[in-house]
């Protein structure tokens, strides 16, 4: 490559030759893709969670919401029984007589569904309020914060299930409940970012080149604090199907017609005593492996993404 | 230094004319106070009538000064004296606590609208670390052509491109740059975009906030000819914040030394450098005539820079001044002219208030 400038020194023509890829946070983590097989790994397996999760409905052999395609007829059946129209019961029946292997499917569905919109809507509340906190300062961002404080003061799962005491249940209800306390996370994380980003001399030379206030916030602050938030996301996901599973388990999340995994263990519960585990057995270790799972790969994702591990 | 001599030779006789008499922005009494926020048990108690002590730094410190159209102001003093933040409310980046700001006549507080943003963009600041002043996630064409199209909404996509590439000519940067990212410049280029960025809105005034500290010796130069030959192209004007005294003899007309907030001492710079009136510029152009301490800035003027937070009674220099006299721990000097375009806050020169 010629001397592009003659203008200038050997110095500067030499950091110019770098590779001219992407930013360095975003090189840095498609290396760390390639290098470490255990990031795109974990990245596919939350695709692939994902993906099952939300297809694998298609694949059941009944539809445990569909109150006529069962019958109490076969309740309790044990694994591997057979139903007397030929249908096998791979994992048993529970106490309505559904297929146990249909209704963890769905539950799945379910569950993941909550994880995944509740942490997007709290991501998005969150990142709104500890940036608007971060960039206006002053009565604002003391009245924000103390809310932020307020919220995170309450043990969640006392908050939620106080608060769907008062709403009822309902796959939506349990949604907003999880997002209003989880978003209180995701605004103290973004407002501390952002103030850190503020503080730095491009976004003093934004205001001084007279760029609106919500410019400066969402083209300059935003893009630039956003990281950490999205790490936390992904750790979030899990906890959320955690949070959704108890309070279902309590009784106040999802509604009996529409059983998450939470809700099919809680509804084996009172059948374990007698011998029938599958009913709360098979939807436990679906839980597990769903929350196993998305706890590996958001801890995979973080400990690429750190900053500090290069 | 016979560059500099040269230089002073074609400058505009700026420091005998009149104060404001073609002043681009004038401080009257500018002071600025940081604290911190109360926390709620202090705001509590302010409630219940017990004012809490929370500590008040005085970084700037009833400033009086004017620039003149087309000179080149050097600010020079410790690190921590107040240069930036002077600067900073010079741009309208800070708001100032207390005192005005006035542009081209014109209370900066009060402009609204169109005053407003030929102020803000009139007058425009090149920062000191190159490596967080620019957005590290635009590429240098969005970088510069963001104020254009924010402000001109009548340009088009293509005339927009033509300046940027302009832009960066004139800063000596190649065309060829325009989508690369900050990261991927050295600390000398990235500086150059940041006064590409500062002149794309066609500024009066420029703050330069030591814009040449963070840079490579080898570097430093060439930014600083770029400056000078800036100056000449657009009859620029520029506040120089510099550390390095040195660097302020070169490049400027009139030079402020500043201590703990103040402006102690301001004269034009070949009789500030060949006379020096003030103690505290004394032991400062001591500290020169080496090039190895060129670097060192002013770390070797004896005892501690005092904490704004807790400044000393009387004249702010006294624990440290080898001139100092009773009365100075007891009374704060007020700036005084000495002689036509220079003044200096000390009490040796209290004798001369007759005759001015
Ligand atoms: N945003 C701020 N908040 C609190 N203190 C500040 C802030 N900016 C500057 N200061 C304080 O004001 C004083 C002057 O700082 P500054 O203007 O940066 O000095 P200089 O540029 O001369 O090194 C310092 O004591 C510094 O700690
Ligand atoms: S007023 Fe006194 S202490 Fe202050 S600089 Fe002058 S002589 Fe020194
Ligand atoms: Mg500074």
């Amino acid at each position: 490559m010629a001397a592009p400038n003659t203008r200038l020194d050997r110095d500067e023509i030499v950091a110019v030759r770098q590779p001219l890829t992407n930013t360095p946070q975003r090189r840095a983590m498609l290396g760390k893709l390639k290098r470490r097989p255990s990031v795109r790994n974990s990245l596919i397996a939350l695709l692939v969670i994902t993906l099952i999760g939300l297809c694998l409905p298609f694949f059941a052999q009944q539809d445990p919401y569909d109150l006529t395609s069962f019958s109490v007829m076969d309740n309790r059946m044990p694994p591997m029984s057979e139903s007397f129209d030929g249908m096998v019961f791979w994992l048993g029946t529970d106490g309505q007589g559904r297929d146990m292997l249909s209704a963890i499917l769905y539950g799945m569905r379910i569950s993941l569904l909550v994880g995944l919109v509740s942490t997007a809507l709290a991501l998005i509340i969150g990142v709104s309020v500890g940036l608007v906190a971060a960039v206006l300062g002053g009565r604002i961002e003391a009245l924000l914060m103390r809310l932020v404080d307020f919220v995170l003061g309450f043990p969640s799962i006392l908050v939620a299930l106080v608060l769907l005491a008062m709403i009822g249940r309902g796959v939506d209800k349990v949604i907003l409940a999880i997002v209003m306390v989880q978003w209180a996370n995701y605004a103290r994380i973004m407002r501390s970012s952002a103030l850190s980003e503020r503080r730095k001399e491009y976004v003093e030379a934004a205001h001084n080149l007279g760029y609106s206030t919500g410019r400066v916030m969402f083209r300059h602050v935003m893009p630039n604090s956003l990281s950490a938030v999205l790490v936390l996301a992904t750790v979030q996901i899990a906890s959320a199907i955690t949070l959704e599973a108890t309070l279902s388990f309590l009784g106040v999340g999802v509604p009996v017609t529409e059983p998450s995994l939470g809700l099919l263990v809680a509804n084996g519960f009172d059948y374990l005593m007698s011998g029938a585990y599958w009913i709360s057995f098979y939807p436990g270790i679906a839980l597990l492996i769903l929350i196993f799972s998305l706890n590996l790969v958001g801890d995979r994702l973080r400990t690429a993404l750190d900053p500090k591990r290069s | 230094m016979t560059e500099s001599s040269l230089i002073a030779a074609d400058r505009p006789a700026t420091e005998n004319a009149a104060e404001s008499a073609d002043a681009i922005l004038e401080m009257r009494n500018l002071s600025r106070v940081f604290t911190r926020q109360p926390v709620l048990a202090e705001t509590l108690l302010k409630l219940a009538g017990r004012a809490p002590d929370i500590p008040v730094l005085r970084a700037v410190r009833s400033v009086n000064l004017s620039v003149q159209r087309g000179e080149v102001l050097g600010l020079a003093g410790e690190s921590g004296c107040g240069k930036s933040t002077l600067g900073r409310m010079m741009t309208g980046i800070l708001p100032a606590s207390e005192g005005t700001v006035s542009y081209e006549g014109a209370d900066v507080a009060t402009l609204r609208g169109a005053a407003l943003k030929d102020f803000t963009l009139g007058v425009q600041m090149v920062f000191q670390d190159p490596y967080s002043s620019l957005n590290p996630r635009q590429r240098v064409a969005a970088i510069l052509a963001e104020p254009l199209t924010v402000h001109r909404p009548d340009l088009s996509r293509a005339q927009i491109n033509a300046r940027v590439d302009a832009a960066l000519e004139e800063v000596g940067l190649d065309v060829s740059y325009r989508d690369r990212f900050p990261h991927q410049f050295s600390g000398g280029q990235r500086q150059r975009i940041g006064i590409a960025r500062a002149l794309i809105v066609e500024p009066q005034f420029l703050v330069c906030d030591e814009p040449i500290a963070a840079l490579d010796v080898s570097i430093q130069a060439q930014v600083i000819n770029l400056f000078l030959e800036l100056r000449r192209k657009r009859n620029l004007t520029y506040l120089f914040v510099s550390h390095d005294l040195s660097v302020v003899r070169h490049m400027a007309d009139r030079v402020a030394i500043m201590y703990l907030g103040e402006i102690v001492e301001l004269a034009p710079t070949a009789e500030l450098f060949a006379d020096p009136k003030h103690p505290y510029t004394r032991t400062l152009l001591e500290q020169i005539p080496s090039v190895r301490n060129r670097k060192r800035s002013f770390s070797t003027v004896k005892g501690e820079l005092p904490s704004p937070l807790n400044p000393p009674s009387g004249c702010p220099f006294h624990p440290r001044c080898p001139a100092a006299m009773p009365q100075c721990s007891v009374d704060a000097p007020q700036l005084q002219q000495i002689a036509p375009g220079r003044t200096v806050s000390c009490h040796l020169y209290d004798k001369d208030k007759t005759l001015t």
